[in-house]
């Protein structure tokens, strides 16, 4: 540690004012702030600060994510082997299915990082403005919701439209309306849906030299299958709730976004209150398909409603996507119903609607717009009541 | 626009004099009727999947902007205030109906393809938005420029655009393959055409791309605050 920091002190004039690389000091500063705690003292105003900074807070985050990863990168071995039909049980070759897993996933990881710090660095030095962390989830979130298959350009022509068009031009980190790493999904989703959706992009059936060895193998998700019609070949409950089955790397184990929920209420850094609300809205929206569903002879709607909140991305979105601090409604009240509407229109879209087979990704994105409006309605109806009582005491 | 003023009783001036220069030129820029007035965004959306179509339909707007214009001008005080609106629609709409019928004598593929848009014409902004503000009160000439001027700024965002969204979304240029067919992952390659720029909202997407960069270089066009 003592030589890091001494190496840093002596590489500072190079970058500071009238030194060789002034030009790259934006850079300079977001690596010298990302190691040590800079030595800043406060000018004026709040002299008191909490020692968690926006830095610490990106990076409890991904934390919080690391579950999912990691499950992420055994499940793409898993199903990838399952496909070939080698270690079909669970607990065999445990180290192979980790290590498949591992290189199929960590250059998407790479790409994704590489791409979207990039054009923030780009963007930083251009406005002169500090570099801020927020790709630092952004970057680990985009991986975790692409499906194993995806070509690395793809990964990084979505991550360059969603840091671009997603976040800079609203203004950098913090003022962005739209979830920036849903953003990249989105528009993958839509640019190139033979590869972002469909039942040939989830499980990895090529062996080392890319030749396809399993040839007509269906590769369906859970929702892909009951979107066509055979809501009965679902996984069942507990292998939703822990993951063993076809999905984007990330979001297929309740279990692990569960993980990561607590580290995320513990620390207070996601909102229990949008979580909540999410898991009410979904499940209200689940048990009235639950009632209809019989009578209307759909199976789809009758899968039981805890099932039906652990299949998908509806865990994955609830912990990580919903509750992103920028696009999320800032209101305690606002909240509330920007939760409960994401869970009622993602298990609404999912079931209803048979172009999208799974309606989080939709559902949170067209929250994330509403919830400015959502917002002013709640502090306008906030300003009524007072108004109101300020009149009776008079 | 407020300095579209007609200019009573000035010397006579040439055909090019700086005034009618700026006619023309103010709208590629400072006055662009799409990124800066923001005027027929709605054809911009919808015929520039192809740059075929986006150069037709520039050609259709130049015959009618300009002749509408001149017309207009022409009329301008002729035409009763309380009902310059139907009649500027009506010199629209005659006028549509001739281009209409010209691109199904001559063009017809092309007309199939933009023939709806064609007849949405009439109810592109920026024939009515320019009638109103420009032809009502002006000259024939400047109007017939200023028609011009419009229609060029209208059009260069259109192919600019439409090169974008053939390029990308089919892989062509003016219906000539550019990006090799052995790319294509259906031929063994990687490349995959882009769905989105097929879309309406990659074409909005664009459009904003333009007046972004478009602000950044051009600062006086930014608003306080």
């Amino acid at each position: 540690m003592k030589a890091l920091k001494k190496a840093l002190d002596n590489l500072r004039p190079t970058f500071s004012k009238g030194g060789k690389l002034e030009k790259l000091h934006w850079v300079w500063d977001a690596n010298e702030t990302f190691l040590f705690t800079p030595g800043h003292a406060t000018q004026r105003g709040a002299h008191i600060r909490d020692g968690i900074d926006l830095k610490r807070t990106m990076f409890m985050v991904i934390l919080a994510m690391v579950p999912c990863l990691l499950f992420g990168m055994w499940n793409v071995g898993h199903q990838h082997f399952l496909a070939l039909g080698e270690y079909t049980a669970l607990g065999e070759g445990f180290w192979q299915k980790f290590g498949f897993g591992a290189l199929k996933v960590l250059p998407i990881v790479v790409v994704s990082y590489a791409v979207g710090l990039g054009i923030e660095f780009v963007f930083c030095s251009i406005n002169k403005h500090p570099i801020q962390e927020g790709f630092l989830v952004s970057g680990m979130l985009i991986p975790l919701v692409m499906p194993v298959d995806v070509p690395l350009w793809m990964v990084a022509v979505g991550t360059a439209f969603a840091v671009v068009i997603g976040k800079e031009v609203f203004g950098g980190t913090g003022m962005n309306v739209l979830n920036v790493a849903l953003t990249a999904r989105a528009f993958l989703f839509f640019a190139y849906p033979t590869m972002m959706s469909g039942d040939k992009v989830w499980v990895n059936t090529s062996t080392a030299d890319g030749q396809a060895v399993v040839d007509g193998f269906s590769g369906a998700t859970s929702l892909g299958l009951a979107a066509t019609g055979n809501a009965g070949q679902v996984t069942s409950l507990m292998d939703s709730f822990w993951g063993f089955e076809a999905g984007s790397i990330g979001e297929t184990s309740a279990f692990a976004c569960l993980l990561g929920a607590a580290l995320l209420l513990f620390t207070g850094i996601g909102s229990w209150r949008i979580m909540f609300s999410v898991f009410l809205g979904g499940l209200t929206m689940a048990g009235i398909f639950n009632l209809v569903g019989p009578g209307l002879g759909n199976e789809y709607m009758q899968i039981p409603v805890l099932h039906q909140l652990m299949l998908g991305s509806f865990m994955f979105g609830l912990v990580f996507m919903a509750t992103d601090p920028v696009t999320a409604a800032q209101t305690d009240t606002g909240k509330w119903i920007y939760g409960f509407f994401i869970g009622l229109l993602a298990i609404l879209i999912r079931v209803v609607n048979p172009a999208y087979p799974e309606g989080m990704m939709l559902a949170i994105l067209f929250m994330n717009v509403m919830a400015p409006l959502i917002d002013h309605y709640v502090v306008q109806a906030n300003i009524k009541r007072r108004m109101k009582r300020a009149a009776l005491a008079a | 626009m407020s300095t579209d003023t007609a200019t009573p009783a000035a010397p006579k001036e040439g055909l090019f004099s700086k005034k009618n220069r700026k006619l023309i030129t103010d709208p590629l820029d400072d006055n662009n009727p799409i990124t800066v007035q923001v005027l027929g965004i709605c054809s911009a959306l919808a015929i520039t999947v192809k740059i075929e179509n986006a150069l037709v339909m520039s050609i259709s707007v130049l015959f009618v902007l300009v002749f509408g214009n001149m017309a207009v001008s022409a009329l301008r005080n002729l035409i009763p205030s309380r009902i310059r609106i139907i009649a500027q629609l009506v010199i629209a709409a005659g006028l549509v109906t001739l281009v209409d019928i010209l691109l199904k004598a001559y063009v017809y593929d092309v007309s199939k393809q933009v023939g709806v848009y064609v007849g949405l014409i009439i109810t592109n902004c920026i024939i009515m938005g320019r009638f109103e503000a420009y032809a009502m009160g002006n000259k024939v000439l400047p109007s017939a420029m200023d028609g011009i001027g419009n229609t060029l700024g209208y059009a260069w965002i259109l192919v600019v655009v439409a090169f974008f969204r053939e390029l990308f979304g089919s892989g062509t240029l003016m219906g000539f393959r550019v990006i090799p067919e052995s790319l294509y992952s259906t031929e063994g390659g990687f490349y995959f055409n882009n769905n989105m720029m097929i879309l309406p909202p990659m074409a909005l997407v664009l459009v904003g791309i333009i007046i972004w960069v478009q602000r950044s270089r051009n600062t006086k066009l930014l608003e306080e605050g």
